[in-house]
């Protein structure tokens, strides 16, 4: 753990050791600032970078951030690392590694097959080398393609969560919520409710109810309750319909305890869902939730900045497999991201280092009441991610989370980044939407009157199912 | 529910179902402009919740003559408090020598936390129709504090040396509802308590929420129990089944 120091420009500067000089290169932001990590000057800022671009790669490998007897998550970094994937690139610096992410021999296909070989220091160094275009690039070539029942990822595709959640988990509510987003094309990445009430029995009434809708309509996606991995685990052995295990997860092992999980049941957990078979033309079964300011909420980060923390939960996702990841960029609040400048730069960077890692990235694109942000920053940061690839975003009705009191994409934002964009939902739930007679010639959500067969199916069969 | 619905609306069964904002109804792409000024003053009706500062003079009224003081936390505006959450915690030294040191049995600090215009409407009628229920109960002086989160409460009271404190604050404002109530009740408050020692009422507000009534009933319960337990936390709140419904406690904030 050596100092690093340098003369840059006729400055000098000084950096305690490797994490103290990620920390100093990173855009500035409210968690850093909070866990006393952040640059002290925009100067410093530049100079760490300046120090960063001359760093080998593979001091990264010689030089753990978190020590490897004392975190299972260093230990599946470094285990796990493929080292003929990173071969092409184990000569260069962070910003030699940088200039070749930019460059066109950098192709979807080269970006594939480096992914095994970058750890996430790796990429959280480069990134901060880079600016927002640059993640919108270097994102954008990445190609991570998963499936369950549909395919997320393909090229000219944007899928979206559709997440009907409701305040005390009213089932006709919830199922309200969901048609009112089908009727505009969303859910096919995921129809996947926040539980108001986290237990056994209340989760398992509401996969059968999204369980049977899903095949009444014989809609090809997937569904999920986003509660406790070792609830889900229970769920799993009551036999409950269980397409996806959800989990959120950090960057270090201290965080990820905090968030009651540990590799080894991680893996329980992967093991069960798969053995369920429910896929019909995909096996990945896993869906994770990340974000920055997560492992310093904990006090789990280990003097690392909450970027670089971050990125390590990206190894920890990429470890099983999963269908989807998002982070859930302005949802932690204005101590770690502090108004839509920080937000929309912090979502960037999620999506742009999962992605060259090979982990299935979408983002919630969101924020609370006491952010300095609005809908406006969100316009921005939704158009800059399509643009970048995501593999999906978030979308409530009206933008409006009722029972997380936070406001995500709307089912009207999907239409227009697929408009303005002209991006397709998975092909599979497109051919759906043709067969319900919900798209019209040139592949529009039509606006569809009360009286259209559709409309009429989805609604009335709904309504009068939950009626009473 | 908007007035100019039509009578065919498909979404009128639905609709009474849940307070998302399903069936908008779209303008090519976009929402109609009723759906985005509804949605805009919403927000703005949270933001400003956040923002307003407390008016410590209106809430001093309220309190009919109650023997009272004014704190604040060390985070200096709301800007640095959004920020730094830990500023927020820590009473500013300059506050210290006001608190007397006195054997009370309860103290009650009314704090501005994310929403200062939840402590504007609701703070003072809870805090008179709890004392109602607190006869022969030695309570300190009610201590009126701004940029204050949760646990700047632990220090107040440990500084008055109570057995009991009770912070009624703001919390983080939804778009439904911008002025909803918390209570954190934390038994031998000094600084460093954590959240599992305390025990929480929350989501006391007029729109849906408990009223005035229930959650002084339910915060009565609790400090008696409590002084009879000597303890808050977990362990106090698996007895709490005995205690009116209400809606699902809210996760700790601050």
């Amino acid at each position: 753990m050596g100092r690093y120091a340098s003369d840059f420009r006729g400055e000098r500067h000084i950096f305690r050791d490797l994490a103290d000089l990620l920390a100093k290169a990173s855009p500035p932001r409210s968690g850093d600032e909070l866990a006393g990590l952040a640059a002290e000057s925009d100067a410093q800022r530049v100079a760490a970078r300046a120090v960063l671009a001359d760093l080998p790669l593979t001091r990264f490998l010689e030089e753990p951030l978190i020590p490897y007897e004392e975190d299972e998550v260093t230990r599946l970094i470094h285990d796990t690392h493929d080292t003929a994937a990173f071969a092409p690139v184990r000569h260069l610096t962070v910003g030699g590694l940088r200039d070749w992410l930019l460059s066109y021999e950098a192709t979807s296909e080269a970006l594939a097959a480096l992914a095994p070989g970058l750890t996430p220091e790796m990429v959280a160094a480069v990134s901060k080398l880079m600016r927002n275009q640059d993640l919108i690039s270097v994102g954008s070539r990445c190609r991570v393609v998963t499936a369950f029942r549909s395919t997320i990822g393909l090229p000219g595709r944007l899928s979206t969560r559709l997440q009907p959640n409701h305040p005390t988990d009213d089932l006709r509510g919830i199922a309200a919520a969901t048609l009112d987003g089908l009727l505009y094309g969303t859910g096919d990445a995921v129809i996947g409710i926040n539980p108001a009430t986290d237990n056994v029995p209340n989760c398992i009434a509401l996969l059968e109810m999204l369980d049977g809708l899903r095949e009444r309509h014989d809609i090809p996606t997937q569904t999920c309750v986003l509660t406790h991995v070792t609830n889900a685990l229970r769920i799993m052995e009551r036999s409950a319909p269980v397409d996806l295990v959800f989990q959120s997860i950090a960057g270090t092992e201290a965080a990820n305890a905090g968030f009651g999980v540990s590799l080894s049941v991680l893996r329980e957990a992967h093991e069960a869902a798969l053995a369920l078979k429910r896929g019909t033309i995909g096996q990945n079964v896993m869906y994770f939730e990340t974000g920055q300011g997560a492992a310093l909420s904990a006090d789990a980060h280990h003097g690392l900045d909450q970027q670089t923390v971050e990125t390590r939960a990206y190894a920890v996702a990429r470890a099983f497999s999963p269908l989807l990841v998002n982070t859930v960029v302005g949802f932690i609040g204005p101590e770690y991201l502090y108004d839509g400048k920080q937000i929309i730069r912090a979502g960037l960077e999620d999506h742009c280092c999962a992605k060259l890692l090979g982990v299935p990235m979408g983002v919630d694109v969101c924020y609370t009441n006491h952010a300095e942000a609005d809908q406006d920053d969100m316009d921005s940061l939704m158009t800059l991610l399509v643009v970048a690839g995501t593999s999906f975003i978030i979308t409530v009705p009206g933008a409006d989370d009722v029972m997380l009191n936070y406001q995500s994409g709307s089912f009207h934002d999907a239409l227009y980044l697929r408009s303005v964009l002209g991006r397709r939902a998975a092909p599979e739930f497109e051919a759906w939407l043709e067969r319900m007679d919900m798209t019209d010639r040139s592949g529009r959500i039509r606006q569809l009157a009360p009286q259209h067969g559709a409309m009429k199916r989805l609604l009335a069969h709904e309504d009068s199912n939950f009626a009473g | 529910m908007p007035a100019d619905l039509p009578e065919n609306d498909p979404w009128r069964g639905l609709r009474r179902s849940t307070p998302a904002r399903i069936g908008l109804g779209r303008t090519g792409d976009a929402m109609p402009l009723n759906a985005v000024l509804d949605f805009q003053l919403a927000h703005a009706r949270a933001r400003d919740a956040v923002h307003t500062p407390l008016d410590a003079d209106a809430l001093v009224a309220g309190l009919e003559g109650l023997p009272h003081l004014q704190v604040r936390s060390r985070a200096p505006d709301r800007g640095t408090y959004l920020r730094r959450p830990d500023l927020g915690r820590r009473l500013d030294p300059a506050c210290l020598e006001l608190l007397p040191q006195g054997g009370w049995d309860a103290v009650f600090v009314l704090a501005d936390g994310l929403s200062a215009t939840a402590v504007q409407h609701h703070a003072v009628p809870l805090l008179h129709a709890v004392l109602k229920k607190l006869p022969n109960w030695r309570i300190a002086p009610v201590v009126i504090a701004s940029q204050s989160r949760v646990a700047l409460g632990d220090e107040i009271g440990g500084a008055l040396g109570a057995t009991l404190c009770a912070i009624l604050i703001g919390e983080r404002p939804g778009l439904s509802v911008a002025d909803s109530l918390g209570v954190y009740l934390t038994y031998g408050p000094r600084q460093g308590r954590r959240d599992s020692e305390r025990n929480c009422i929350s989501n006391i507000h007029p729109s849906g929420g408990l009223t005035y009534e229930m959650a002084a009933t339910k915060l009565a319960w609790l400090m008696t129990e409590a002084r009879q337990r000597r303890l808050t936390g977990v362990d106090l709140k698996d007895d709490a089944a005995a205690l009116p419904a209400g809606p699902p406690v809210a996760e700790i904030e601050g």
